[in-house]
C-alpha cells in the first residue's frame, strides 16, 4: 500500500515554477530520501505535502485518502508528522514541555481550560519516554534556550515521533550538526519501526545513502531520477546536477 | 520541616499579606477617595488582565478593546435608561459584549502582528464614531446617566466600601480565572501559538480556533470591567470609546510585564495612581507617565515585575545574598 501518492503536484510563485508535475509514491514503512541542489524545491514539497502551501494542481494521497485540500492540523491528525529545516521549537519553555505540546496536539484534551497542562502525568511520561528514545531524557526538565542545536534537532525529531506517525518527514535532520551528534541522529533514524513510513531531505550524501532504499532527484522543481540507491548514484543525470563528476 | 511549614513559602505568604491588605483597605485608608482610586485599579487591572490575554498570551496586540470595555457599558446602562432591572441589563451586557468580541475576532484573526492592530484599532474607532454620532441610540456626547448602582442580595454598592468590595470580589475571580487558564492545555496551546504559529497547525491545533477563544475570553472580561467602570461613574459617554482608553490599557499590560498575572495589575495600578493622584500635583502630569514608562522600557523592556524579578536575581548573586541563581527568564505565570 502506498504510504504517500503525490500525482501530478504543480506549483508556481508569481510565475516561477518551483513545483512541476511531481509524481511521487512511497510505499508503506519505505526509507525514501528526497535530494537535489539548492533551490531544486525540496523544501516546498514537503511544504506542499503536510499543507503549509496549496498546490496549483496535482492531488496528495495519504493512505488512499486523498488530502489535497486537507488542513494542516488535520494532516497531523491523520498521521502525519515533520520536522523543520529551520528549528521552530518554544525556546521559553523546557524540553519536556516541548514534547508535551506535541503530545498535547493530538489530544482533546487540548481545549481544556481548568486542568493544569503539567500535572497531565499521561503526557509526562509518554513526553520523558520520548526524549529517551532520543537520548535526552537527562535534560527534560532543562530550558531549550540552554540546549545545544544538536539538542534541539533531537527534541523535534522526540516531538515527531512522540506523535507516533504514520508518515514522518524529515528536513535536513543532519544539518549543522557535529560528527558525533551525526552519528547519533543516525542511529536514531536507523531505529525507528517499520510503521513509520520516512521521507527524509538531505544534502548529507554520507549519512543519508545509509538511510535511503529509494530515491528522487529534484532539479527545478522537477523529478529528474528516481530508483534505488544504487540507480540513483549511478545515473550520469544525478553525477551532472547534484554529485558533481 | 512539617507540612504547614513547606506550604509557607515566599510566594504564597506574599500572596496572603496582599490579601489581608486588599480586604482591610478600606478600614486603613479611611478616606473615600482614595478607596475610589483603590476601585478604579481594580476594574482597570480587570480589563488589563482581560488584553493580557491577547497580548501576553496570544501575541496579539490589540488596540481596539474599549470597543469591548464601552460596549458592555453602553448596552447595561441603555437597557437601565429603558426601565430594564441589573440583572437583566449587566446579562444582556456582557451577552452582546462576547458577541461583539466575536465579530472583532472574525474580523481580526484574518491576520497577526501589525494587520491585527489596525483592524482592531480600526473596528474600535467605528464603534468610539457609532456612540459619539449615532445620537438617537447613545445620546452622542451628552453620555447616558445610570441611576443606582445595584444592591446584589441586598449588599448596598451606594458607597466607596461597598463598591470597593465589588470590585474586590470581581477582581480575585479574574485573576482565579486566568491563573487557571493560562496554567491549563489550553493557555499552553495559547501561547505556542503565541511562539510558533506554524509548527502548531503541523502539531495539529487549529491555531485560528484557540485565538478565537482566547478573543471571546478577553471580550467576557472587557465586558465585566466596562460594567464596573460603568457602576462606578454611573455614567458612560464616547470618551470611553476613544483610542486613548485603548492605548492606556496597552501600556498597563506592557508597563507591568506581558504574559504574567501580576504585571497587568502592576500596571493598572500605575496609570490609575498618576492619573487620578499625580495629576492633582502636577499639571503635566502626562508627561511624568510618558517619563515613567520610557523609563520600564529603557531598563526593563519586558516590564516591570519581570523586570524587577530580574534585577532581584541579579542582585543575590551579585551581592550573593543567597544561592547563586540565573537571571529569571521572562516571569511568565510565576508572577
Amino acid at each position: 500500500m502506498m504510504a504517500l501518492q503525490v500525482s501530478e503536484l504543480q506549483k508556481s510563485f508569481e510565475g516561477l515554477n518551483v513545483t512541476r508535475r511531481v509524481n511521487l509514491a512511497v510505499e508503506a514503512g519505505e526509507r525514501r530520501l528526497i535530494i537535489g541542489p539548492n533551490g531544486a524545491g525540496k523544501t516546498t514539497l514537503f511544504n506542499l505535502i503536510t499543507g503549509e502551501i496549496a498546490p496549483d494542481g496535482g492531488s496528495i494521497g495519504l493512505f488512499g485518502d486523498d488530502i489535497t485540500r486537507t488542513s494542516v492540523r488535520a494532516r497531523a491528525h491523520l498521521g502525519m508528522a515533520r520536522t523543520y529545516q529551520i528549528i521552530t521549537l518554544f525556546g521559553r519553555d523546557t524540553l519536556l514541555r516541548n514534547v508535551m505540546l506535541a503530545l498535547l496536539g493530538l489530544c482533546p484534551r487540548r481545549w481544556n481550560p481548568l486542568i493544569d497542562f503539567e500535572r497531565q502525568q499521561d503526557l509526562v511520561e509518554k513526553a520523558e519516554a520520548a526524549l529517551a528514545r532520543v537520548g535526552l531524557a537527562h535534560l527534560a526538565h532543562r530550558p531549550l534556550a540552554e540546549t545545544s542545536y544538536g539538542e534541539r534537532r533531537r527534541v523535534e525529531i522526540a516531538m515527531a515521533l512522540a506523535q507516533n506517525p504514520r508518515v514522518l518527514l524529515l528536513d535536513e535532520p543532519f544539518a549543522g550538526l557535529s560528527i558525533d551528534e551525526r552519528r547519533d541522529v543516525q542511529k536514531l533514524l536507523l531505529a525507528i519501526p517499520r510503521d513509520v513510513t520516512m521521507v527524509m531531505i538531505e544534502h548529507n550524501m554520507d549519512v543519508a545513502l545509509e538511510f535511503a532504499e529509494k530515491i528522487t532527484l529534484l532539479h527545478f522543481g522537477e523529478v529528474i531520477v528516481e530508483g534505488t540507491r544504487a540507480e540513483v548514484v549511478a545515473n550520469p543525470r544525478t553525477r551532472e546536477v547534484y554529485l558533481g563528476h | 520541616m512539617s507540612a504547614v511549614a513547606r506550604l509557607i513559602t515566599p510566594r504564597a505568604a506574599a500572596i496572603v499579606v496582599a490579601l489581608l491588605l486588599l480586604l482591610t483597605l478600606p478600614a486603613w485608608v479611611g478616606n473615600p477617595y482614595y478607596i475610589n482610586i483603590a476601585s478604579q485599579i481594580l476594574f482597570f487591572a480587570v480589563f488589563a488582565l482581560a488584553l493580557n490575554v491577547l497580548v501576553g498570551y496570544g501575541g496579539l496586540v490589540s488596540l481596539g478593546h474599549a470597543g469591548l470595555f464601552a460596549m458592555a457599558g453602553y448596552t447595561a446602562a441603555l437597557l437601565l435608561a429603558r426601565g430594564h432591572g441589573h440583572l437583566v441589563a449587566d446579562t444582556a451586557a456582557l451577552a452582546v459584549t462576547v458577541v461583539t468580541a466575536a465579530v472583532y475576532a472574525l474580523l481580526s484573526l484574518r491576520s497577526t502582528g501589525i494587520g491585527f492592530l489596525m483592524i482592531t484599532l480600526a473596528i474600535g474607532q467605528i464603534l468610539w464614531g457609532i456612540a459619539y454620532r449615532w445620537a438617537s441610540l447613545t445620546n452622542g456626547d451628552n453620555g447616558v446617566n445610570v441611576a443606582s448602582r445595584p444592591s446584589p442580595f441586598g449588599f448596598s454598592l451606594a458607597g466607596a466600601d461597598g463598591f470597593y468590595y465589588l470590585c474586590l470580589v470581581v477582581f480575585l475571580v479574574c485573576v482565579a480565572t486566568m491563573a487557571v487558564v493560562v496554567r491549563s492545555p489550553f493557555g499552553a496551546s495559547l501561547r505556542g501559538t503565541r511562539d510558533q504559529e506554524r509548527r502548531m497547525s503541523a502539531l495539529g491545533y487549529n491555531v485560528w480556533l484557540i485565538r478565537f477563544y482566547a478573543f471571546l475570553l478577553s471580550g467576557f472580561w472587557s465586558g465585566v470591567a466596562g460594567l464596573l467602570f460603568l457602576y462606578y461613574n454611573q455614567f458612560i459617554s464616547p470618551q470611553i470609546v476613544a483610542l486613548t482608553t485603548s492605548a492606556e490599557t496597552l501600556l498597563m499590560v506592557i508597563s507591568g510585564g506581558t504574559a504574567t498575572l501580576l504585571g497587568p495589575i502592576v500596571g493598572a495600578a500605575i496609570v490609575v495612581i498618576m492619573k487620578n493622584v499625580v495629576s492633582a500635583y502636577i499639571v503635566r502630569w502626562n508627561m511624568v507617565l510618558g517619563i515613567i514608562f520610557i523609563l520600564i522600557i529603557s531598563f526593563m523592556p519586558e516590564g516591570l515585575v519581570p523586570g524587577s524579578a530580574r534585577l532581584w536575581a541579579w542582585l543575590r548573586h551579585r551581592w550573593g545574598a543567597g544561592k547563586a541563581q540565573p537571571a529569571a527568564k521572562t516571569g511568565e505565570d510565576g508572577a
